[in-house]
C-alpha cells in the first residue's frame, strides 16, 4: 500500500511540476477581462496548431507591476496607450519583427503614427473606445452628456449608480468636471473634486462592472461605463443610452505587444499579424462591441455596430474627448488617496 | 450527556427552534444555487422548468473543463504532499512525548490556519516573483507548494487524533517482533493509521480546492484554477452556467467531505 | 539514530515546505514595509517610515507639514474592525443554540447533526458566498418571496451593502462557531444540570449559572475562529461589497494593483497580521487557566 501510494505520489509530482504549461506551442496571453473573444481564440488555434491560454487583469497598473516583478510567462500584453511608453522606455516589450507581421498597412491611418508608438514600432491597435456615462432612459430622460450623472446625479438615479472600478477613468471625468486638466495637481482643483466625490458616492450603489443582469432588470439606472460596454447593455435593453460629457472625456487604445521575455516570440508575432486582418479585428470588435483601428474592418462588422452612437463621437462633443494620459508618481498618489477615499 | 428524556433538564425555551432555524438557513442558499442551475430560463427572476442546458453549456465551454481539470489534479497532488508531509510530523510530535521546540513546531504549522490568506496571498506573490525570475521557472510547482504548505495543518489534525488513540505499546510489541522500525511501522502502525491519513487527506484535498485567495495571488500565465477563474467571471456575467459550475464543485467537496465523515467514523 | 533526531528528520520537511512558503515570506513582507514604493509597484531599497506612517496618518494637501488622520484608512480599519465583531456575535446567537441543541440529541443522531453542519463548512468559499449572493439580490430569493407575499413593492437593495458583507460572513463562518461550542458543551456533566434544575427553579436561571459557563472555553474559542477569518476577509467583501465599503484586505489588494504603493500594501498586511495576534492573544488568555488544569490534572 505505502509503494502505491509513493508511487502515485511520484506520479503526481511528475504531472504537477514537470508539465510545462508553456510547451513550444503556447501562446500566453494577458489581457483586460472580458475583452477576447473566444471565436477568434478558436480559429487563431486551427488554423496555426498554436495552443492559446488567457489570462485577465483588471487595471494597467496590476498588468505593468505583475510583468515588471518577471516570471509572469506572458507572451503578449495590451496595454492602454496612455501606459505604453512605460511599457518601451523599460524594455518590457519586443519589437514587431516585420518579416512576420506583414499587415501593418491594414491599420486605419488615423492609429498608424501614434505619439504613444511612433511609427508602430512595439504595437498594433487592439479596440479603441471612450469612457463617458450611462443611462437608463426609463428612468430619467434629461440630458446626459453631462458627469452630473454620477458626480450630482438628478433624483431618480441616486441609489442606482454603478461606478467602474477604474481610478484613472473617474479622476479623469471628475478633474474635468471641475475645470481642470488631466492629471492636474492644483490644489484647489483637487480639493473641489474630493468634495464632490465625497457627496456623490452616497448616491452610487457599487464600484464594480456592472453585470448585464443588473441593468437589464434595472437594480442598475446610469454610471460610469465604457461605450462598447454600454453598446453591450443597449443591446441586452434598449432603454440605455451612453453620454458623452462635455466637460470632458477620455479616449483611450489598448494596443497589443508582445513581451521583451516572452516565450513564444514567434508564436506571439504570428498572432499580431493574425489580428491585423481587417475580418479578424472585426470579430475583436463584434465581441467587445469597441471599434477596432483597422481599415476595412467596417464590412465585416455587425450590423448593430455601423452607425451605433455609442461608438461613433458625436460632431459637437469630439472636441471634449482628450487622449487618457498617466499620471507622474505624486500625482497618482494624490489621486489614490482621493480615490481610497471615495471607496471607504 | 446522555440525555433521551423529551421534556428534559437540557431543554432552553427557543433554542430547539433558533437551532432549526439555523439549518434551514444553512442549507436555503445552496438548494437555491442548486436549484436555479436546473432552471430552463436564463435569468434568476423566473423558473421556466426542469432543464440540464447550463450543464451541458458549462461542459462544452472549453475554459470550464481546463480549468475544472486544473483544480482537480493541483488539489490531488498538494493534498497527497500535505498528507505526507503531516504524518511524518504528527508521527514526530505524538509519539515520544514533550521535547523542546515542540510549542513553536506547533505554532508553525497551524500558521497558515491563523494569518489571513490575502497576507499569505500578497506575500507569496512577491517572493515567488523574485524566485520565478532567478530560476526562470514558472510552471505549476509555485501553486502545489503554496497549496500544500496551506493544507497541512487541515491533513494534520485527523492524523494526529487518530495516532493519539493507538495504543503505543501495539507498536513497541510490534517493534520487538519485526525487529525492524521501519518494517513495525509499515504492518502495525500504518494500517492503524491509515484511515486518519486518509481523512486528512480528503480534508487537504477539499481545502486546495477551496483556496481562492492564495491561487489568485500565486497563479502566472494560463494557470487559472476553478476558483479564481469563477471570481474573474462573478464580477462580470452571472449566468445561470455559473450555478452549473457552483453546483458541480459543491458536488465534490461534498462527495470528498462524507467520504472523511466515514472515513473518520471507522473506529480502529 | 537517536529518538531526537529521528524525530527532526520526521519533522524536517513539514517545517521546511512551511519556513519557506508560510513563515518566510512574512518576513519579507515586514521588511517590505520599511522600504520606499518603486515607480510602478515593487519597492526601492531605501529605508523608509512613509508607509507605516501613512497605515493612519496623511498630510494636509495644501500644507504637508500639517498632519491629519487618514480618514479613509481608519473606515476601513473601523469597518473591518466591527463587521468582524458583528459577524461574531451574529455566530455567537446562531450558533449556540444550534451547538446545545446538537449536544443534547441522543448520542447517535449526534454525529449526524454535526455532520450537517459540517457540510456547508467544508463545501468551497467562493460558492457560498455566490450563493449569498443569488439569495439576496434585487430579483433574489428573499425580494421575490416578500414582493409576492406583498410585504413589499420594490426589492429592498442588500446587495452591495455593509449588511450583504456581514450575512454572508456570518453564514460563511458559522460552522466555525458550532463546533468549538458543540465540542465544550457535549463534556458537560448532565447531573450538574439537573442539580441546577433543582436549585435554580427557572431554566433561564439554569442557563446564565451553569450552562454559559461552562461552555465558555468553546464561545471563546469559537469567537476567536470566526473573528479571525472575518478580519481578513477579501472574498466576501469583494462579491457582496460592490466594491466600495472596502474592507482591510481589499484595501491591501488595491495597494499591490492600481495604488502601485506595495510598502503600504505590507504595512497594511502587517497591521491586519497584528489585529489577528491580538485576538489570539485574548483567546489564550481565556483559555489557558483551563488548559493549565487540565494538564497539571
Amino acid at each position: 500500500m505505502v509503494v502505491r501510494a509513493a508511487y502515485t505520489f511520484a506520479l503526481v509530482l511528475a504531472v504537477a511540476c514537470g508539465a510545462p504549461v508553456h510547451a513550444a506551442g503556447t501562446l500566453n496571453i494577458y489581457n483586460w477581462g472580458n475583452y477576447t473573444p473566444p471565436a477568434l481564440i478558436q480559429k487563431f488555434e486551427e488554423q496555426t496548431g498554436i495552443r492559446v491560454t488567457i489570462t485577465e487583469y483588471d487595471s494597467n497598473d496590476t498588468a505593468l507591476a505583475r510583468v515588471r516583478r518577471g516570471g509572469h510567462g506572458f507572451d503578449i500584453v495590451v496595454p492602454s496607450n496612455s501606459y505604453l511608453h512605460f511599457w518601451i522606455d523599460q524594455d518590457l516589450l519586443m519589437p514587431l519583427d516585420r518579416a512576420v507581421v506583414r499587415g501593418l498597412d491594414n491599420i486605419d491611418p488615423r492609429w498608424r503614427d501614434v505619439d504613444f508608438d511612433p511609427g508602430r514600432r512595439y504595437s498594433v491597435p487592439w479596440l479603441w473606445g471612450t469612457t463617458g456615462v450611462i443611462v437608463d432612459t426609463s428612468v430619467w430622460d434629461g440630458d446626459i452628456d453631462t458627469a452630473d450623472i454620477f458626480l450630482d446625479p438628478p433624483e431618480p438615479l441616486r441609489g442606482r449608480i454603478n461606478v467602474i472600478p477604474q481610478m484613472s477613468d473617474v479622476m479623469h471625468l471628475a478633474v474635468r468636471a471641475a475645470g481642470g486638466e488631466p492629471c492636474t495637481d492644483d490644489r484647489e482643483v483637487l480639493q473641489a473634486v474630493r468634495a464632490q466625490l465625497d457627496r456623490a458616492r452616497h448616491h452610487w450603489i457599487a464600484i464594480d462592472y456592472g453585470t448585464i443582469d443588473g441593468f437589464v432588470a434595472g437594480d442598475i439606472a446610469a454610471g460610469v461605463y465604457w461605450n462598447g460596454a454600454a453598446l453591450r447593455v443597449r443591446l441586452a435593453r434598449d432603454d440605455f443610452r451612453f453620454g458623452y460629457p462635455q466637460t470632458g472625456f477620455p479616449i483611450w487604445m489598448d494596443n497589443a505587444a508582445v513581451l521583451a521575455d516572452a516565450r513564444n516570440p514567434e508564436a506571439a508575432m504570428k498572432f499580431i499579424d493574425f489580428i491585423l486582418e481587417p475580418e479578424h479585428a472585426a470579430m475583436i470588435s463584434n465581441f467587445a462591441r469597441y471599434a477596432n483601428g483597422i481599415a476595412g474592418s467596417e464590412r465585416y462588422l455587425d450590423e448593430v455596430m455601423r452607425d451605433a452612437p455609442e461608438i461613433r463621437v458625436p460632431d459637437e462633443l469630439a472636441d471634449a474627448g482628450r487622449f487618457s494620459v498617466a499620471c507622474p508618481r505624486e500625482v497618482h498618489a494624490l489621486y489614490m488617496r482621493i480615490w481610497t477615499e471615495v471607496l471607504r | 450527556m446522555a440525555d433521551t428524556g423529551r421534556s428534559a433538564v437540557t431543554r432552553i425555551p427557543g433554542f430547539t427552534a433558533a437551532a432549526l432555524l439555523t439549518f434551514v438557513l444553512l442549507y436555503v442558499p445552496i438548494a437555491t444555487l442548486v436549484v436555479y442551475s436546473f432552471n430552463a430560463a436564463p435569468s434568476m427572476s423566473r423558473w421556466d422548468g426542469f432543464s440540464l442546458q447550463w450543464y451541458e453549456a458549462a461542459l462544452q465551454n472549453r475554459q470550464v473543463r481546463e480549468v475544472a481539470l486544473r483544480s482537480l489534479w493541483l488539489a490531488l497532488a498538494a493534498g497527497t504532499m500535505a498528507t505526507l508531509v503531516a504524518t511524518l510530523a504528527a508521527l514526530a510530535t505524538v509519539r515520544g512525548g514533550r521535547f523542546r521546540g515542540r510549542t513553536m513546531i506547533h505554532a508553525l504549522i497551524n500558521q497558515p490556519l491563523m494569518v489571513p490568506e490575502i497576507v499569505t496571498g500578497v506575500a507569496l506573490m512577491v517572493v515567488f516573483s523574485v524566485v520565478r525570475v532567478r530560476t526562470g521557472y514558472d510552471g505549476m510547482a509555485y501553486l502545489v507548494l503554496a497549496h500544500t504548505a496551506f493544507c497541512i495543518p487541515f491533513a494534520y489534525l485527523p492524523v494526529r487524533a487518530r495516532l493519539e488513540t493507538l495504543d503505543p505499546t501495539l507498536a513497541h510489541a510490534a517493534a520487538d517482533l519485526y525487529a525492524s522500525r521501519v518494517r513495525a511501522f509499515l504492518h502495525v502502525t500504518l494500517p492503524l493509521l491509515w484511515p486518519g491519513v486518509l481523512a486528512g487527506f480528503m480534508l487537504a484535498f477539499v481545502i486546495s480546492l477551496d483556496a481562492v485567495v492564495i491561487t489568485e495571488f500565486v497563479k502566472s500565465a494560463g494557470q487559472d484554477t476553478l476558483p479564481t477563474w469563477m471570481l474573474g467571471q462573478l464580477r462580470r456575467v452571472v449566468t445561470p452556467e455559473m450555478n452549473a459550475v457552483a453546483t458541480l464543485l459543491l458536488g465534490v467537496s461534498m462527495l470528498a467531505v462524507t467520504a472523511f465523515f466515514l472515513l473518520s467514523r471507522r473506529r480502529g | 539514530m537517536t529518538a531526537a533526531q529521528r524525530r527532526w528528520l520526521l519533522l524536517a520537511p513539514a517545517v521546511a515546505i512551511l519556513a519557506c512558503v508560510a513563515a518566510g515570506p512574512l518576513l519579507v513582507m515586514l521588511v517590505y514595509s520599511f522600504l520606499e514604493p518603486g515607480e510602478f509597484g515593487g519597492v526601492r531599497p531605501a529605508f523608509s517610515l512613509d508607509a507605516w506612517f501613512s497605515v493612519l496618518f496623511a498630510r494636509d494637501m495644501f500644507d504637508p507639514e500639517i498632519v491629519e488622520p487618514n480618514i479613509a484608512h481608519l473606515a476601513i480599519l473601523w469597518r473591518s474592525v466591527s463587521l468582524a465583531l458583528q459577524t461574531t456575535l451574529v455566530c455567537i446567537v446562531l450558533g449556540f443554540p444550534t451547538a446545545w441543541f446538537i449536544a443534547t440529541r441522543p448520542r447517535g443522531t449526534r454525529e449526524l447533526w454535526l455532520f450537517l453542519v459540517t457540510i456547508p463548512f467544508w463545501t468551497n468559499l467562493l460558492v457560498r458566498t455566490f450563493a449569498i449572493q443569488e439569495v439576496i439580490r434585487n430579483r433574489g430569493l428573499v425580494n421575490t418571496l416578500l414582493m409576492q407575499a406583498g410585504v413589499i413593492d420594490e426589492p429592498i437593495q442588500m446587495l452591495y451593502t455593509d449588511f450583504a458583507v456581514l450575512v454572508g460572513m456570518a453564514y460563511v463562518f458559522l460552522p466555525l462557531m458550532v463546533l468549538p461550542l458543540y465540542a465544550a458543551m457535549e463534556r458537560v456533566d448532565r447531573r450538574l444540570l439537573e442539580a441546577a434544575r433543582d436549585l435554580y427553579a427557572s431554566r433561564w436561571r439554569m442557563f446564565r449559572e451553569v450552562v454559559l459557563p461552562l461552555s465558555r472555553p468553546g464561545l471563546v474559542a469559537g469567537s476567536v475562529l470566526v473573528f479571525i477569518p472575518a478580519i481578513g476577509a477579501w472574498v466576501t467583501p469583494r462579491l457582496l461589497g460592490g466594491g466600495r465599503n472596502l474592507m482591510l484586505g481589499n484595501l491591501i489588494e488595491l495597494q499591490f494593483g492600481q495604488g502601485r504603493n506595495w510598502p503600504l500594501g505590507a504595512a497594511l498586511s502587517m497591521t491586519l497580521l497584528a489585529l489577528v495576534l491580538v485576538a489570539l492573544l485574548v483567546y489564550l488568555r481565556a483559555v489557558d487557566p483551563d488548559t493549565r488544569r487540565r494538564d497539571h490534572g
